[in-house]
């Protein structure tokens, strides 16, 4: 008989893992861009008119009014970019499972389009945001069906092919014409406060919480993940994969309406050609918050920096009045750099371990 | 010159948290086939991918024809004339046989433009040589496994290849199939290749190898001539303990109650019209030839490809199985039989892999709850007696034997009573085969119900209690194995029965 022979149960905590996560790269770049951005522009975050006002303080007062100042102006900053993020938690779950879902702008100028019908039909404007989130959900849930009960489907296909119906019906619906004059109320879901906080801020941390906590620490996480691994095992193993796929799919159209609704609010009015790209700018973010297209690996904790890096640049960059295309060029660099880390870590430990044989 | 064509000594290769392998020696010479034998794990496939160049050696050097030489890519390795085929053949299917020999190194007219002629004469001269009976214009999806060896092997010959490493070929082959590599083989060996032939099955060292080496725990244990080691010393050698007996002894006790009753069960084009029951404490055998319906039919009781016609009942209650969530709510578990396609997430780590199909039970209103999960996987690990260094290990770094005993545990982890196995002993080696039978025996002296499904006839016959035998999607028959004889199995494997 073989003797007992033992087996770990506990992990110790490695620091080199720890530290050697995409995540703390991605943080580097968000601070970067926060310096290039003070650089970039006296006006980034009012600072220097910040200074002059504070200026004949001494330092402890100067500091202790100069940093609220100063976060309540970039809590300010996060109102112009913040609106299509909700979308990315959901699309990170897809990606996760190795799949993507494309027609989210689509379905964001649905949502936004039918919501506007309905109160200019009458419903009241709360009544109308719900439409926009069932128009969002129904639409998701479409997507899923389509693909769990046509599996030999892409997902790519099955979208491009939603992305074209969804927009063309939101444009069959109002043609070049737009909604708006919406109660006067509405446009505070947008550039409204809570406290000093912008209220789609904290909208975004509290969806970022919970999406979190949905990956990482429920079933239906795991499961996820586990689709994403090997969908032949997970299935093997019974994981409900196609409960799990339609949910995931849902959850991208519940969140498209959600991004309707602010997007909308920010505008004061709608268009079918509205959220046109978002998609790409959300995949995007996805995919730079260390999220692999591979499936099976990524956090939310890197989407949200990855959220934030963006919307930065890109304000950053607008301050400057340089144009959307040098944006385009850094974010694809960006991306080039995120999806080939992966490939350069075994890269870099064979060039080391061929330098450096080991030694008895 | 030195006596030897390729030489290695005392390589060292280290991964992360693994020594896979240590100070290990091997010596070929020319003309030589040698068998290169080990249990799962023991280190040969590492040994292979250092001297095809895929793994550096972190020690060791190695000597061709009498000069120390460096191989830091595949590519390196095959210009010295070295070149793999591979258990799995890594072939394009699409493409025709010429293609797949001369793919990397196509003949070229002037220009660049693609010499068929020439490279359809030279396939066809290398196929006829190895007496081969299909054209160089052949698909190769279209070829059988052993004919897509051929194929390999000949294009190890446009190469030029000296020396020709076969890692398991005759896994997959039928006996004739295995007696025809046999001969292509030793005509390899008498054209004056030298051939590294690595197997789970004396049989092939016997009939063909001179010498043989045999690895153990990542280690060198010896070369002996084939000629003067007995199986019985092989067994010790490749074990390091004596294996009195494969399978464990039956216990006598009478089944218990019934637990799975299958009626009429069919499923147009695959199986039709099956029945049989299954009591605890019971090893059901299913066998048949390949393509009998056997996995077809595991599978609809798993709801994998749900049955069409029939019913299943699981304790006198009936049931009906369109998912496997169904079934192991029903208290089916199904041992998948490509564990690393169907049966395991190799990327997650054993405790992960252990708890997925049960994780409803180790969470509390749907939030995970990892410290139950390690401690259920910890005690399962240990119970299995799964090798590892931690149950945070990715499975992926775990031998056959051991990836084996996760699935099985992740079988336990459900709860079910009702445990369909599909070849589970297929790819291991002896050792692992053994401990895998004492587990099949244990859990069904604790009463688990067990439907063994296996095309090894010593396997139906050591470890069964009753015996189904299947073909053309039908039971031929069913004995006790009191009443079994391989003959017996055979006629109703293969004849047509009165009908």
């Amino acid at each position: 008989m073989p003797g007992p022979h033992e087996i770990a149960a506990d992990r110790p905590f490695a620091w080199k893992a720890f530290f050697f996560q995409w995540e703390w790269i991605l943080l580097l770049v968000f601070l970067a861009i926060q310096v290039m951005n003070f650089h970039l522009s006296p006006y980034y975050l009012d600072l220097a008119h910040l200074r002059e006002e504070a200026a004949d303080l001494a330092w402890w007062p100067w500091l202790t009014s100069l940093i609220p100042a100063v976060l309540a102006n970039w809590a300010d900053v996060t109102i112009s970019f913040l609106d299509k993020s909700f979308i990315v938690f959901p699309m990170a779950f897809i990606i996760i499972m190795a799949e993507i879902d494309i027609s989210v702008g689509s379905t964001v100028a649905l949502s936004a389009v039918l919501m506007g019908l309905s109160y200019k039909a009458g419903l009241s404007m709360p009544l109308a945001m719900v439409v926009a989130l069932a128009v969002g959900s129904v639409c998701g849930f479409i997507n899923g069906l389509i693909l769990v009960k046509y599996r030999e489907l892409a997902p790519m296909i099955v979208t491009l092919a939603t992305m074209i119906i969804y927009r063309g019906i939101a444009l069959i619906l109002l043609e070049d014409q737009a909604v708006g004059k919406f109660p006067a109320w509405f446009q505070n879901i947008c550039w409204g406060y809570l406290g000093p906080v912008p209220i789609m801020l904290l909208a975004f941390c509290v969806t970022a919480l919970v999406f979190g906590i949905i990956l990482h620490r429920t079933t239906f996480g795991r499961q996820v993940y586990a689709i994403g691994s090997n969908p032949v095992a997970s299935l093997f193993s019974g994981v409900p994969v196609a409960r799990i796929r339609v949910t995931a799919y849902t959850l991208a159209g519940l969140m498209s309406g959600v991004t309707a609704i602010f997007l909308t609010s920010r505008m004061g009015s709608t268009r079918p050609n509205v959220a046109t790209g978002y998609e790409l700018d959300v995949i995007a973010m996805v995919v730079l918050g260390g999220v692999s297209t591979a499936g099976g690996r990524g956090r939310i904790i890197g989407t949200v920096i990855s959220v934030f890096t963006i919307g930065f640049l890109r304000y950053g960059l607008g301050l400057r009045n340089i144009s959307a295309e040098y944006l385009l060029i850094i974010i694809g660099l960006l991306l080039i750099f995120a999806v080939m880390l992966p490939n350069l870590r075994p890269l870099y430990t064979s060039w080391y371990s061929a330098r450096h044989p080991r030694r008895q | 010159m030195s006596e030897y064509i390729l030489e290695l000594n005392n390589i060292t290769k280290i991964f992360p948290g693994v020594r896979a392998l240590n100070q290990v020696h091997f010596q070929l010479r020319p003309g030589e086939i040698h068998a290169l034998m080990g249990e799962n794990g023991a280190g040969k496939s590492t040994f292979i991918k250092v001297i095809t160049g895929v793994h550096q050696p972190d020690q060791g050097e190695i000597i061709l024809d009498g000069k120390p030489v460096v191989f830091s890519t595949p590519l390196d390795a095959q210009a010295a004339g070295i070149a793999a085929i591979y258990q799995h053949v890594t072939s394009y299917p699409d493409l025709s046989v010429s293609e797949n020999i001369f793919i990397g190194h196509e003949l070229l007219h002037r220009f660049g433009r693609l010499n068929w002629d020439a490279m359809h004469a030279k396939a066809g001269d290398f196929l006829r040589r190895l007496g081969a009976n299909f054209t160089p214009q052949t698909l190769m999806g279209s070829l059988s496994v052993a004919q897509q060896q051929i194929v390999e092997i000949a294009k190890a010959f446009s190469q030029n290849a000296r020396i020709i490493i076969m890692d398991e070929p005759t896994a997959a082959l039928t006996r004739r199939e295995s007696e025809e590599l046999y001969r292509i083989t030793r005509q390899l060996r008498d054209n004056g290749v030298s051939v590294i032939f690595i197997s789970h099955r004396f049989e092939d060292m016997y009939q063909l190898a001179e010498r043989v080496t045999v690895f153990r725990d990542s280690s060198y244990i010896g070369t002996w001539p084939v000629k003067e080691i007995s199986s019985h010393d092989m067994i010790v050698a490749m074990v390091g303990r004596e294996i009195t007996q494969l399978f464990p002894s039956k216990s006598d006790r009478p089944p218990g109650a019934e637990l799975l009753r299958v009626e009429k069960l069919g499923k147009p084009g695959y199986f039709s019209d099956i029945s049989f029951q299954l009591h605890a404490g019971e090893v059901l055998g299913v066998t048949g030839l390949v393509g009998a319906g056997r996995s077809e039919l595991c599978q609809a009781l798993f709801g994998i490809m749900p049955y069409e016609q029939g019913s299943v009942s699981v304790n006198g209650q009936p049931v009906t199985i369109t998912s496997p969530a169904d079934a192991i709510r029903a208290g089916l578990a199904y041992l998948p039989e490509d564990r690393q396609r169907q049966g395991l997430l190799l990327s997650w780590s054993i405790s992960r892999n252990i708890t997925l199909p049960a994780l409803r039970r180790y969470s509390r209103r749907g939030f995970t709850r990892e410290a139950q999960e390690n401690s259920h996987s910890h005690t399962l690990s240990q119970r299995l007696l799964v090798r590892a260094p931690s149950i945070h290990t990715p499975v992926s770094s775990l031998s056959g034997g051991n990836q084996q005993k996760v699935v099985m545990a992740k079988l336990l982890t459900t709860n079910a009573r009702i445990l369909i196995l599909d070849e589970p002993t297929k790819g291991v080696d002896i050792g692992a085969k053994s401990a895998m039978y004492e587990i099949i025996a244990a859990l069904a002296a604790d009463g688990f119900g067990i439907v063994l499904i296996t095309s090894e006839m010593p396997e139906v016959l050591g470890m069964c209690d009753r015996i189904l035998v299947m073909r053309n999607g039908r039971l031929t028959a069913e004995m006790p194995v009191g009443e079994a004889s391989q003959e017996k199995i055979l006629a109703a494997a293969m004849l047509s029965t009165t009908a």
